[in-house]
């Protein structure tokens, strides 16, 4: 097995475009969360023209739900990222091109990550005692009525992820 | 005589089912790791382990979809059924979320507020001395891969295990694979994945009683397995670690099965008791 390539973000189109499907990568940075609800109000906030929460080119969204104890994270397993796939096409074209979740992707978002030369990655799902370790830091970044659906952002130390779909539109489930 | 406190029975219940693995899957996982051969099938599981080690010892919880808490009350021939029993159930799942800080996953749909405890409670009752209490968090990654099939009575097996086969095939990787397998055989449609619901809380390294459905089992699981998505969708020989069959009278003109998928964390908790020795409160 290659040894996991360790990286920092936000990630540059070099470091991308060097990734292949089955990679398996250690991600230090920052990462962001948001799962269905918060898909659906950031659309809101792109066609009324408005300021976002977060910089499309730099964030990497994650999809999760986390929990919080005592003001640690106590769980952050990934969501199934199917769900958000009818969401991504307004969200990538403005450079929200790195997603981290579990699972497949429709065709068109295998197509739109090879046109705007983004990337797709999965992470341990259901193993989200795991992850945690890996979440050193937390904040609220927006939207906190929505409890566990709101956006945060996760500061991560070498966070496991491996490649599903990469930049040129190769896709880990595509036997399926 | 030994009071039962209902509350405090659902309380750890509840924290029991969310943090610690049931034995029967650790034990499956365990073996499927020793057997596995590809790497990162391997390794996967062998997070899968690490996560509910690192749960047991942290006390929180496997996956941060702390799901649906499922009830199912199983209540003796000679117990007085108190209809309080049911808040008192309710509370003690609902202060277990809470005050463990586990997702509030329930939602009345269209909605804002999310809850702890969606309340659905299933209460049977048995011709048995014992009185049991499961509580089962459902995580919906994979409830959401559930199917249901009404086939005609005269359908050969080989159409419904093709059926089941496609089901799972189709939930993919996205439902976290290595998965646990209920399937249930005649009633209605919805008893039928009643049936499926609570084969998932048969004992998973056990085999079926049943001699055929054991043999049914065996055959599916096989055939899953040939499948190949594996832990995480990486590939590898475990798509799925046990499959269980439940079958009921059905009517003559139909065969309904239900199939419902659980991902490798299947948590689910029991209590049970001999009623003569014990008071409830």
């Amino acid at each position: 097995m290659k040894k996991s390539i360790k990286l920092n973000t936000p990630l540059t189109y070099k470091e991308i475009k060097k990734l292949r499907v089955f990679d398996r990568v250690e991600l230090t940075g920052s990462i962001y969360t948001a799962r269905d609800r918060i898909h659906k109000e950031l659309i809101k906030l792109i066609s009324k023209k408005k300021n976002l929460p977060l910089s499309p080119q730099e964030a990497i969204i994650y999809y999760c739900g986390p929990t919080f104890c005592k003001k640690t994270v106590t769980s952050c397993g990934p969501t199934t990222s199917l769900r958000m796939d009818e969401f991504i096409e307004p969200l990538i074209k403005i450079g929200f091109k790195i997603t981290i979740g579990k699972g497949r992707r429709s065709p068109n978002v295998r197509r739109l990550i090879k046109k705007y030369k983004g990337i797709y990655f999965v992470t341990y799902g259901g193993c989200s005692a795991y992850l945690s370790q890996f979440i050193k830091e937390y904040r609220t970044v927006a939207f906190p009525q929505f409890g566990p659906e709101a956006i945060y952002e996760f500061k991560v130390k070498g966070f496991p992820l491996i490649v599903a779909i990469d930049s040129y539109g190769k896709d880990i489930y595509s036997y399926l | 005589m030994k009071k039962v406190d209902l509350e405090r029975v659902a309380y750890c219940l509840a924290v029991k089912a969310n943090v610690n693995l049931r034995k029967d899957c650790l034990y499956l996982l365990k073996k499927a790791y020793l057997q596995e051969k590809k790497p990162q099938p391997k390794e996967a599981l062998k997070i899968i382990l690490d996560n509910a080690y690192i749960a047991f010892q942290k006390k929180i919880p496997l996956c941060q979809d702390t799901g649906l808490p499922l009830v199912f009350v199983r209540v003796p021939k000679n117990m007085q059924w108190n209809n309080t029993y049911i808040e008192k159930i309710n509370k003690g799942i609902k202060n277990a979320y809470s005050r463990n800080c586990f997702r509030s996953s329930s939602i009345y749909p269209f909605s804002n507020k999310s809850m702890f405890n969606p309340k659905i409670i299933h209460v049977e009752f048995t011709k048995n001395r014992t009185f049991s209490l499961i509580v089962f968090p459902k995580g919906f990654g994979s409830e959401n891969k559930s199917t249901l099939r009404m086939f005609n009575p005269t359908v050969s097996t080989r159409k419904i295990f093709d059926f089941i086969v496609d089901s799972v095939k189709k939930a993919g990787p996205e439902a976290c694979p290595p998965f646990f397998i209920g399937i249930g055989i005649g009633g209605t449609s919805d008893y039928a994945l009643f049936l499926a619901k609570e084969a998932l809380l048969e004992r998973m390294d056990r085999p079926n009683r049943n001699k055929l459905l054991n043999l049914w089992e065996e055959e599916l699981l096989k055939r899953i397995n040939e499948i190949g998505i594996g832990p995480m969708g990486l590939g590898g020989k475990f798509t799925a670690l046990a499959v269980k069959i439940k079958m009921f009278t059905t009517h003559i003109a139909g065969l309904p099965i239900g199939v419902n998928i659980s991902c490798h964390a299947l948590r689910s908790a029991s209590f049970s008791v001999n009623i003569e020795k014990i008071k409830v409160v």
